[in-house]
């Protein structure tokens, strides 16, 4: 047992970073400083995994510090079965992209393995604060290194791109702000309450928050995480920063920061505000279901491989909305464990589509054609991830999506059947879009000679795609490993929203009549 | 005469100012070459005051017959106005040689300058706040100016020097109708009756007005006419004075006087503080956003962050008077630091201040590139710099005091800002020139930026080091 190792993990990219700055004279010394601090904190997060005692729901790893008491603010961390994968995610991908980026990245090389490594800090400390200032304040940090890797190691619309993505950030997580204080406030007017932004008091006391109010506070917290999912009509930033980004951001923006939202939806809203979120629940299951059939069909007709995985991402992104909000713990765990699979297997295929842009500088779908022939080994780990993004049983992506389907069929919150049966449909075209990519650019005749120089995988390449192609399958086969990991917080978060559902749990208004 | 000690101790940074004038004044008389013996005097005398400010901080009370505060809100004001002059004398050494402003008068007229805004934010006797003002403004008209052969320069100076006294006029028809009223300067004794006065038309016409000089020196919508054109035309580091330390002498007396004696929450004064608020921020932020001149967007921009801080003058309470302070203290580490690198990379006949005139400045001075990328991040609000735990911490005084509506106004207008603030970024960090800019500063310049750097990172992460000094003033 490592002491303070949730500490370790949060601050030992940051240190990294600067580790790296200092380096920056020699490209080669800051690859391998920043690698290997990643690494190191790779390794220390395994011992969150594994001392993550699974059986108690409430926050393990607690580190609380007071920090400006003059608001009542304290540094305060912790994890819990809904961070915790998450935390473990975004440890396993930081390495892989910063492997990714060694050859792809050949400017300001220092700076960008630096900006990396404050984003997994930010990451980390979104998915463990427990107060929602350092919350904020974690969650705002993350706009500025994504907005440089975009700008500075972007593709020709850049400026565009990452000046959008910031711009929606800010909409968001601004009126959140508002919302923050307010709920400090609220305590405040509490018999005996005093302002706090403690997230574990605040899931007592915001629950008995009037239900006019309740709903704006939900709004407010609901938009910017919609926001970052990002949920259909409130997407339109992510084709722009995806098709922008450099690899390796890409694969983080999909990866990590888009769960986030996800993330903020199930820590936040449905945990601090049961009513309101029951409340809203079809309305957000909708705007899943149209995410979901909405990705789909754009992506149908996208000519470009990476705008093609940019928009597959609303869609499946829109699987985990539906999920969260049927409030049962099978399409909650599904919701997890999917937002798992998603970050592996689209971090991946922007991998892929890295790996294939740096031989061909081309994206184009019909500038290939009988890559299985030229570079086998690129075609079979591009086929194993596009049938896990798919869903194909036996890989991750089958396991939440079938978890999700089955507890919104079960939900009695949503209480029709035609979610699922729209949301299946998403699964059937996910099937045509992506194979039918895989299929133009894999199979078939070159359609262009420049194909033929092609050359397969490096080492380099192989040994970054192995690991996350072995948890796919992983999840794949066995997903207990993980889901009981999670199974008791989710059920949790299920339990309170069952008593608000059957009138237990009243806001203060109720109470007090 | 023992009285007479104890007060001039008792309000040392005062004294102490008034002794470092004046020796200031005397070596450029006597010596030949004075510049530099002046700066290394006045720069040693600004840190010694803020030690003396420091020093008699404990010492709350009233000096000279109940007319000048001492210690407490005096002290925290004082250290703002002279971390604002010691900053802006070591980024002007090499600035005033660039542009031709090397007289000897530049220094002592910022110390005086500074003398005014001490006087101004300690006076408790309306007549004294009034001799602070004008103490204060008169040295900034002339600096204005003091590059005597530039035409904007000239237009800058006489323009702030005209609307400066209307809006000293005003000021001062305002103390008259108040003492009208209520037959007494001092405002301790004013305060006795304050809400027997608050119905008289005539007190609260007195107060109207001295709100309008106010409000002038601040820069709020509808009298921020003079800014955008004065801190463009002005040398760099004058406006970067004037809008830090000016400003902040002048949101020192409005807390003051109005929320910390007379006490206007609640009335309708406060309403007409809202819509100055309201105005401010929309305004500032929605012209800022077609600016070209870094100057002038600047000048927006501060004019914008006035709207913030009359958010927490409205809100009103002992919250919104830390709020506000704290805000200062960000605020004038944060501008001081960026107009500081415009003087930096500006040409020496005041041109080359354009946004796009640091196109590329990454390649070139990435150390300077990244210094302002902060600066303006905190400006936007974004953790984990000073800028946002200002807003936040005014924000939070607003909501308490009912005022949520106006931190909304304030979130939407701060995403506006977001635009015109990241433009900066984008030319540093995303654009390249063919021309490279030519930057010009010494190693003082480079230490006060790195101050300036670490304040605004040192007090954003730990709020409480400011905090603990300006909770509970009054």
């Amino acid at each position: 047992m490592i002491p303070h190792v949730l500490n370790v993990v949060l601050f030992l990219p940051l240190i990294g970073a600067a580790a790296v700055m200092l380096a920056r004279r020699n490209d080669n010394a800051a690859r391998w400083t920043g690698l290997l601090f990643s690494l190191l904190t790779f390794i220390l997060s395994l011992e969150l995994f594994f001392a993550y005692d699974a059986a108690n729901p409430a926050m393990q790893f607690v580190e609380k510090v007071s920090w400006i008491p003059a608001l009542n603010v304290s540094y305060h961390v912790g994890l819990d079965g809904i961070s915790l994968l998450l935390v473990m995610l975004t440890s396993f991908l930081t390495p892989i992209v910063l492997i990714s980026s060694w050859r792809s990245i050949s400017q300001k090389i220092a700076l960008y393995v630096a900006m990396m490594l404050i984003l997994e800090t930010a990451m980390i400390g979104v998915f463990s604060a427990l107060d929602t200032f350092l919350f904020y304040v974690f969650w705002e940090l993350i706009l500025i290194p994504m907005y440089f890797i975009i700008g500075i190691w972007g593709g020709k619309d850049r400026i565009y791109a990452t000046v959008k993505f910031f711009i929606y950030t800010m909409v968001g997580s601004l009126l959140m702000l508002i919302a923050i204080i307010w709920l400090g406030y609220y305590a405040t007017t509490l018999p005996g309450g005093v302002f706090t932004t403690d997230i574990t008091q605040l899931f007592d006391i915001a629950p008995t928050i009037p239900m006019g109010i309740q709903g704006w506070m939900f709004a407010a917290f609901a938009l910017s995480f919609l926001i970052k999912v990002p949920a259909f009509p409130l997407h339109t930033w992510l084709p722009d920063a995806h098709v922008q980004a450099p690899t390796g951001g890409s694969v983080i923006l999909a990866g990590v920061l888009l769960k986030m939202g996800t993330y903020g939806l199930i820590r936040f809203n449905l945990q601090l505000f049961p009513h309101a979120s029951l409340e809203f629940a079809s309305f957000l299951s909708v705007l899943g279901v149209v995410g979901i059939i909405y990705g789909a069909l754009v992506s149908m007709v996208q000519k470009d491989v990476k705008k093609l995985v940019a928009y597959s991402s609303v869609s499946h992104m829109g699987f985990i909305l539906l999920g969260l909000f049927g409030v049962t713990v099978q399409g909650l765990q599904g919701g997890l464990i999917q937002m798992v699979n998603h970050g592996l297997s689209t971090g991946a295929l922007f991998l892929i589509v890295g790996m294939i842009y740096d031989r061909r500088h081309t994206r184009m779908i019909e500038e290939f054609g009988g890559l299985a022939r030229q570079i086998p080994i690129f075609s079979t780990f591009f086929m194993i991830v596009t049938l896990s993004s798919v869903g194909l049983p036996g890989l991750n992506g089958f396991v939440g999506e079938f978890l999700i389907l089955l507890g919104s069929f079960q939900s009695d919150v949503l209480g029709s059947p035609w979610y699922v049966v729209f949301a299946a449909s998403g699964v059937v075209f996910a099937a045509v879009y992506m194979l039918w990519m895989f299929q133009r650019v894999v199979f078939g005749v070159s359609r262009n000679p420049e194909n033929e120089k092609i050359v397969d995988l490096n080492s380099r390449e192989i040994g970054l795609l192995l690991p996350v192609v072995l948890f796919i399958v992983w999840i794949g086969v066995y997903p207990s490993t993980f889901l009981e990991k999670t199974e008791p917080s989710v059920q949790r978060v299920v339990e309170k929203l069952e008593k608000v559902q059957r009138g237990e749990y009243l806001t203060s208004s109720v109470s007090e009549q | 005469m023992e009285q007479l000690l104890t007060d001039s101790l008792n309000t040392a940074p005062i004294t102490g100012m008034i002794v470092l004038t004046l020796v200031v004044v005397m070596i450029n008389a006597l010596k030949k070459k004075p510049l530099s013996a002046e700066y290394w005097v006045s720069l040693v005398g600004i840190i010694a005051n803020i030690a003396l400010a420091v020093w008699v901080f404990p010492e709350r009370g009233t000096a000279f017959a109940g007319s000048v505060m001492t210690g407490g809100f005096a002290s925290v004001t004082a250290i703002l106005f002279l971390t604002a002059a010691g900053l802006t004398l070591m980024l002007s050494r090499t600035y005033i040689e660039k542009v031709g402003a090397n007289f000897g008068e530049f220094f002592h007229l910022i110390l005086l300058a500074t003398l005014g805004m001490m006087t101004f934010s300690s006076g408790v006797d309306l007549l004294v706040t009034f001799v602070g003002l004008e103490l204060m403004s008169v040295p900034l008209f002339v600096l204005a100016g003091i590059t005597r052969r530039n035409v904007k320069a000239n237009e800058a100076a006489l323009k702030y020097f005209l609307l400066g006294a209307f809006a000293t006029g005003f000021f001062l028809y305002g103390i008259a109708l108040i003492y009208g009223t209520t037959g007494s300067t001092k405002i301790l004794e004013i305060v006795q009756n304050i809400s027997a006065y608050k119905s008289e038309p005539l007190f609260l016409t007195g107060a109207g007005l001295m709100l309008v000089g106010f409000a002038f020196k601040i820069g709020a919508v509808p009298f921020h006419m003079w800014v955008p054109d004065v801190y463009e035309g002005s040398p760099t580091m004058v406006s970067a004075f004037m809008s830090t330390g000016a400003k902040a002498a002048a949101f020192s007396g409005l807390l003051l006087l109005f929320t910390a004696t007379f006490d206007f929450t609640n009335s309708s004064m406060n309403t007409v503080l809202a819509v100055l608020s309201v105005a401010s921020m929309i305004i500032g932020n929605v012209v800022a956003l077609s600016q070209s001149n870094f100057k002038r967007m600047l000048a927006y921009s501060s004019i914008a962050h006035a709207g913030y801080m009359l958010i927490g003058i409205t809100a009103g309470g002992g919250m919104s008077i830390a709020g506000v302070l704290f805000y200062l203290a960000a605020y004038i580490l944060t501008n001081i630091g960026a107009f500081g690198i415009i003087s930096i990379v500006e040409n020496s006949d005041q041109t080359g201040t354009n946004i796009d005139d640091l196109r590329g400045l990454y390649e070139r001075h990435p150390a300077l590139s990244v210094i302002l990328a902060v600066f303006m991040f905190s400006l936007i609000g974004l953790p984990p710099f000073a800028g946002f735990f200002g807003k936040y911490y005014i924000f939070v005084a607003a909501i308490e005091s009912g005022y949520t509506w106006l931190t909304i106004v304030g979130v939407i207008t701060s995403m506006i800002s977001v635009y015109y603030y990241l433009r900066v970024v984008v030319v540093m960090f995303f654009q390249s020139s063919e021309q490279p800019v030519t930057v010009r500063f010494g190693a003082e310049g480079a230490f006060a930026l790195a101050v300036a750097t670490a304040g605004v990172l040192l007090i954003g992460i730990f709020p409480s080091m400011v905090l603990d000094w300006v909770n509970g003033l009054f």
